[in-house]
């Protein structure tokens, strides 16, 4: 094939593909909110950085403690990983006097899976090993599925999925709101063991009240602030109300999370990226669905090529004839 | 140097040994104990030996308002050699309603008469909350307000001590609605006073300042609420004995549970520690060593030395932590992981280096080989 052949296919083709993508294709919507979503409410101002969460996350899950530190005396993850499916982390900045201020202040950030309305990771998984739960929303794995490609590691915005690469037949670890605990009447160990109710579980439609109802309240005031799990027993105790930024973090973001967040320093700093209110899967799913929707636009792309091809071989065929 | 400071020491217990009828070792252990408990340099029991031994005894009265008595009661347990002895044979109590042998007139004769003798040189102990509702008309002794006989005893006073919380900031008889105006010390003189709050203090927090104040003759370094630093410097949870199962995120969940019997963190009983300054956990109560204290015990610290904290707050309210800024092992925000040691880089570097060599090489073949390969990927790569 000489060089002004192969523009001549790559032009048709190139053409075909365009026609193809021109047609009336739907961009998919984000998913929506499943009926019965439960998830956690963070509130930064509320967390006094005890680490019980990341302790208790620990014995609920049966893993195993991690090290960073030269004594090895208890559990110090420093991020998430095979080992540890929550973590706190602390903002300092300045001479970090001041709790729940992004100047010269500190403030403590729960780190653990979002439950994200329409997940990247499930999107990603080839298999069925990352699943979205139709009713709780809750995003499951499943290991007996798991290929081990980790694709779900590479596609969460958040980090969250992480593979235990050091161990013989390793899996993904995260966190799975304690579902297996539910059957015993219980919920996310985090949650449980929260002194402060800085870490709520509960369902999403009760955490978006208890949200609306904290944005009422002035900061500095005292105010009842419920613990465990909404719409349980009452543990609720008086503190007071922080000061809180104007934004609640998997509100909007990614399509929503169904782990929602309150802080006193904008989430930025505290690790959580700035993210649009399109999510990822959205867009990967609309495009690969274009582009492979019946299997049409690839089919008549190898038509082209053969086409192409079959013009090229014919000559070079005669030829091959006339030199033999 | 530290010779001719047990020379020193030894000479003054020998004649402590007479008057006091303890025994040299005793006295020294004593001098020693409350050297420790102020934090004092090595050679400080020396001076304290001699200052005690002096005959001269200051001359201290003791008044007592809306308490329980549970401070006079806890000095009296303090159980150092004899300790009893010596709180009668440091000082010279002449006036303790409680302990005193004398009563109704001759009693308050003994005050009056002391007052006369020391003007200017004795120590006020104050215990007990003063009621000032209603012209203080709440407590009074032979006739007179507690507000009356304050003001006259504080007047002619060296130093003026108040001794527990009532004294000291209001303690238990201020709760809310407080119905007599319980208040306290520096408030009713207008003056800030020393205070050793706690219900009851640790005995040895009187006992070093009032021990520090006749060896060196001055009081021992407060804060602003006239605490001394020695004994309210620092918060309990600071140096509290099951800080690092706080730390670790190890609690306590309800009495009794598996966390409680293993002595995991109290916090979530609501142990006040986080908010409350005094030197319970460091040095303990009844002498029996220091980890008999509440939270040793396994009770939450009810914040008793601190005002607003102690008597105001439910005991198993979630205490607010104060200037708890987070330890340096807590993970930043973004963690550097996986710092390559220069084995590594050097490792990576030679695999690096052999899969450069080895590319040229194929690539070189390649043009050798296949000429016409190349050509044709060319209008590819455009």
């Amino acid at each position: 094939m000489d060089r002004r052949k192969f523009f001549k296919a790559s032009l048709a083709g190139g053409t075909l593909l365009a026609a193809g993508a021109g047609c009336p294709v739907q961009a998919r919507e984000n998913k929506t909110m499943p009926p019965e979503a439960v998830g956690l409410l963070f509130d930064s101002t509320l967390c006094v950085g005890c680490k019980a969460c990341v302790a208790a996350c620990k014995e609920a899950n049966g893993m195993p403690v991690e090290f960073s530190t030269q004594e090895q005396y208890w559990d110090t993850p420093l991020d998430l990983s095979g080992k540890t499916l929550t973590v706190i982390k602390a903002y300092r900045h300045g001479s970090a006097e001041n709790k729940d201020q992004a100047e010269n202040g500190y403030a403590f950030v729960k780190k653990s899976c979002l439950h994200c309305v329409d997940p990247s990771c499930v999107s990603a998984c080839p298999v069925s090993a990352m699943q979205k739960d139709p009713q709780t929303g809750v995003v499951s794995y499943d290991k007996e599925a798991c290929i081990g490609c980790r694709y779900c590691v590479a596609a969460c915005p958040f980090g969250v999925p992480r593979f235990t690469y050091d161990q013989a037949l390793p899996q993904i670890s995260k966190c799975q709101l304690c579902r297996h605990r539910w059957k015993d009447g219980k919920y996310a160990a985090c949650a449980e063991v929260c002194p402060t109710g800085a870490t709520l579980y509960g369902t999403v439609a009760d955490i978006n009240k208890e949200i609306a109802r904290r944005k009422t309240l002035k900061a500095g005031s005292q105010a009842m602030f419920p613990r465990g799990k909404l719409g349980g027993p009452d543990q609720s105790y008086p503190n007071v109300v922080g000061k809180y930024i104007d934004h609640v973090y998997g509100e909007k973001e990614f399509g929503g999370t169904q782990m929602v967040m309150l802080s006193g320093v904008p989430f930025e700093k505290l690790g959580y990226p700035d993210l649009p209110p399109r999510s990822d899967a959205r867009a990967s799913e609309t495009l690969q669905h274009t582009l492979y929707g019946g299997l049409i636009a690839p089919l008549a792309f190898l038509g082209v090529l053969s086409y192409v091809a079959k013009r090229n071989a014919k000559p070079e065929g005669e030829e091959g004839g006339q030199n033999e | 140097m530290n010779e001719a400071y047990m020379e020193e020491a030894t000479e003054a217990a020998g004649e402590v040994e007479n008057r006091l009828g303890i025994s040299r070792r005793e006295f020294l252990q004593f001098c020693a104990a409350t050297a420790t408990t102020l934090g004092l340099p090595a050679g400080a029991e020396a001076a304290i030996a001699k200052a005690v031994e002096k005959a001269r005894r200051p001359s201290v009265i003791w008044l007592h308002f809306q308490e329980c008595t549970g401070c006079s009661e806890s000095l009296l347990r303090a159980e150092h050699p004899t300790l009893e002895k010596l709180i009668l044979d440091v000082i010279s109590l002449d006036y303790h309603e409680t302990l005193f042998a004398a009563a109704g007139h001759q009693a308050e004769a003994a005050r009056k008469q002391a007052m006369k003798d020391n003007k200017g040189k004795y120590i006020l102990v104050v215990e007990g909350a003063i009621p000032v509702k209603d012209k203080g008309i709440y407590c009074k002794i032979g006739g007179q307000t507690a507000i009356d006989l304050l003001k006259e005893c504080a007047a002619d006073a060296a130093a003026v001590i108040a001794i527990g919380s009532c004294a000291s900031w209001g303690g238990m008889p201020s709760t809310d609605p407080n119905p007599t105006g319980a208040s306290s010390v520096g408030d009713v003189l207008g003056k800030p006073v020393v205070t050793i709050p706690g219900c009851p203090p640790n005995p040895y927090n009187f006992l070093a300042t009032a021990v520090h104040f006749l060896t060196f003759g001055k009081l021992p370094d407060l804060d602003q609420l006239g605490r001394p630093r020695f004994a309210y410097g620092r918060i309990i949870h600071e140096h509290c004995e099951r800080r690092a199962h706080f730390d670790a995120g190890r609690f306590a969940m309800e009495f009794g549970d598996e966390g409680h019997r293993k002595g995991y963190c109290l916090y979530k009983l609501g142990c006040k520690g986080p908010e409350t300054y005094a030197n319970c956990s460091t040095i303990g109560f009844g002498d029996v060593g220091e980890s008999n204290w509440p939270v040793a015990c396994g009770h939450p610290c009810i914040g008793c030395t601190e005002k607003g904290v102690g008597f105001a707050k439910p005991i198993h309210q979630t205490a607010v932590l104060r200037g708890m800024m987070p330890p340096a092992s807590y993970p930043r925000i973004v963690e550097e992981q996986g710092k390559s040691s220069f084995a590594a880089a050097a490792a990576l570097a030679a695999i690096a280096g052999a899969a450069a060599g080895g590319a040229a090489m194929l690539a070189r073949n390649l043009g050798k080989s296949e000429g016409g390969t190349q050509e044709s990927q060319q209008p590819k790569g455009e």
